[in-house]
């Protein structure tokens, strides 16, 4: 990709304002991105509605990762729009602008600040200054450090806070990652496949704490763990090639004859 | 003004760094000037100058201490901010020559007579005043970093196309400072000066001063950048050398971060550079050289990069070393630095900083 593709078009200075009157909060459509040729994202559309849980599910190549670089300002798409809310143009903005807009993003790898603690690492994702004279002038105030409190005991890291992050275990690390989400009290949540490498008793947990989000943000969950999947109870939706296959509750599409080509080549 | 004390309670080995340059600061005029030539303690005038040397070249290393080891920018031509602060700073005293070059012209240099030229350049004008000169000191290089820079960090250039890129501009630069017509002395660069601030630089008091002057500079800018560090920003600081993409995604700019660090860097470097002049008596081109700005890297490597209290010490250990070795084999100097580096690399990954335990250092 070239520079001039990624540099943004338009830098936010402040929050920019989010307009969900419409119920929906993320609107993608007719989106196409291409890598040398292979159609990663083929014409897709897809509608998040304010509040909702929503599950992406999908084959390896579907363009599930891709789909959350093109939200996050990480790829631009060749043709298509984005919206966030009615009026938030994403392909207009910048990974930093579309952060500061309220969307958060969860990595497939849980990426954390290894050589931080655990405390500082939710300090640095907290919603606040983002300008360097302003983050050098920052202080810890009463309410902040209560609001890191208890998004730790939310995550269940109130017993690591002062250890580096680099101690973690890799399901702790998701947890972190989720936590650091939390605490830019984002309206959108990307999160990519948070229970790899998790025993089934985190993976329980992590989908509590994911289903208790939705409401006051909407989440939208990429996962391949079919039995986790199950466990949020929420609304699918089946990518490939780059395109949506199918949606409905994962009753109804397991059904699908559909899907089960696609998934079992039946 | 807690954080700040917090933060040089945990960090014994900076206190420790900072009680030595505050003795010295006192010390060395005292051993330099009250105590008798026959005392075994007395300090000569050569002696002075050539540790206030070391200094400069410590608190360079810090400069560059706090954009490679604290942000991960591996700068390979660092040496360009120090020459460029360096030639303020010589154009100033060669200001204060007056009439009594060579020729004696009572405004223009021996230099720019020697090529004819027959006025003064645009950019040589109010050199002559410190008020004007002693800002520029940081201005010029901090406008240079800035400049490079934004281009670099907005077009997100980094890793090893960043060192090259610093090292060719450290590169060009020397090119531009050897040519005559460019007006600033060419390769013989500037020297023959005679007073700083009205005092005369031979004199052994303007010499302990001066050295005073740069240890209280260099604890000054270590006490500014622990401070630096010691807010949130130095959080994120450390968050964008390992993770810098990981940071945009929380909405921080990560190119302003780190254009903020290496414009101070660069001002630094540029401080160090301005008190090098008076010292050594002479700034050419060389300073430029993109070996120069190597050294530099391998002094904070050697000393522990990420402590700043280690890329003072290396670069003072590998200085005198130099001294040394050069007295007894000065073409051998390349080898052994060169083989330090390997040494280093290979048994003191973390510097001479790994030496000490971590109870004592406390971080």
């Amino acid at each position: 990709m070239s520079v001039s593709q990624r540099r943004p078009l338009q830098r936010a200075g402040g929050a920019p304002v989010l307009d969900t009157s419409h119920g929906t909060v993320l609107y993608l459509e007719s989106l196409n991105v291409s890598f040398d040729g292979f159609k990663a994202i083929n014409d897709l559309s897809l509608y998040i509605n304010d509040g909702e849980l929503r599950c992406i599910i999908g084959p390896n190549g579907a363009g599930k990762t891709t789909l959350m670089d093109i939200v996050t300002g990480k790829t631009r798409p060749d043709s298509g729009q984005a919206w966030f809310g009615q009026t938030l143009d994403l392909l207009r903005l910048d990974e930093a602008a579309i952060a500061t807009a309220g969307i958060g993003r969860k990595f497939q790898q849980p990426t954390v600040f290894t050589e931080l603690t655990v405390a500082e690492n939710l300090e640095l994702a907290m919603a606040g200054p983002r300008r360097v004279w302003d983050v050098l002038r920052a202080r810890l105030g009463g309410e902040q450090r209560d609001l890191i409190a208890q998004t730790l005991e939310r995550i269940g890291l109130t017993p690591l806070r002062a250890q580096f992050a680099s101690t973690l275990s890799h399901g702790q690390k998701q947890w972190l990652e989720i936590g650091m989400l939390l605490m830019q009290k984002p309206r959108l949540l990307l999160v990519d496949e948070p229970a790899t490498g998790m025993t089934h008793q985190e993976m329980a947990q992590t989908g509590e704490l994911l289903c208790s989000l939705a409401g006051e943000h909407s989440v939208v969950v990429v996962e391949h763990d079919m039995d986790f999947v199950r466990s949020l109870d929420s609304p699918v939706t089946v990518l490939h090639q780059g395109s949506v296959l199918a949606e409905g509750d994962l009753d109804s599409i397991q059904k699908d004859p559909l899907v089960r080509s696609v998934y079992l080549g039946e | 003004m807690n954080a700040l004390r917090s933060a040089l309670w945990s960090d014994r080995m900076g206190v420790v760094l900072l009680t030595v340059l505050l003795l010295a600061a006192v010390w060395v005029p005292i051993a330099s000037l009250a105590l008798p030539e026959s005392h075994p303690l007395h300090l000569g005038s050569y002696s002075v100058s050539l540790w206030g040397k070391y200094l400069c070249f410590g608190l360079l290393a810090l400069s560059l201490d706090i954009v490679w080891g604290k942000l991960g920018i591996l700068s390979l031509g660092h040496g360009v901010f120090f020459g460029l602060g360096g030639y303020v700073m010589g154009m100033y005293l060669m200001r204060q020559v007056g009439d009594r070059g060579v020729y004696g012209d009572p405004i223009l240099p021996d230099f720019m007579v020697f090529l004819n030229w027959d006025a003064l350049p645009w950019f040589w004008y109010g050199l002559d005043h410190a008020w004007i000169a002693f800002p520029l000191i940081l201005f010029v290089p901090g406008l240079l970093a800035f400049v490079f820079g934004s281009l670099a960090f907005r077009s997100r250039v980094t890793g090893v196309y960043l060192s090259i890129i610093t090292q060719a501009m450290t590169y060009a630069v020397m090119l531009a400072f050897f040519r005559n017509e460019l007006g600033f002395g060419g390769n013989n660069g500037l020297t023959g000066f005679f007073d700083i601030l009205g005092f005369d630089l031979r004199a052994d008091t303007t010499r302990a001063a001066l050295f005073s002057v740069t240890a209280l500079s260099l604890a000054g800018c270590y006490v500014l950048c622990r401070a630096l560090f010691s807010t949130r920003l130095g959080l994120l600081c450390t968050a964008v050398r390992d993770a810098e993409s990981r940071v945009r995604f929380l909405g921080y700019r990560t190119d302003r971060v780190k254009l903020s660090v290496f414009v101070l860097s660069a001002a630094i470097a540029g401080l160090a550079g301005a008190l090098y002049v008076p010292q050594v008596g002479i700034i050419n081109p060389g300073e430029f050289s993109p070996l120069n700005s190597i050294e530099i890297v391998i002094w904070v490597a050697l000393g522990g990069r990420g402590t700043l209290w280690g890329a003072v010490v290396g670069a003072v250990v590998v200085n005198v070393a130099k001294t040394q070795f050069t007295g007894w084999l000065p073409e051998g100097w390349l080898f052994m630095l060169g083989g330090l580096f390997v040494l280093t690399t290979l048994y003191l990954p973390r510097g001479l900083a790994m030496l000490v335990p971590k109870r004592v250092s406390g971080s």
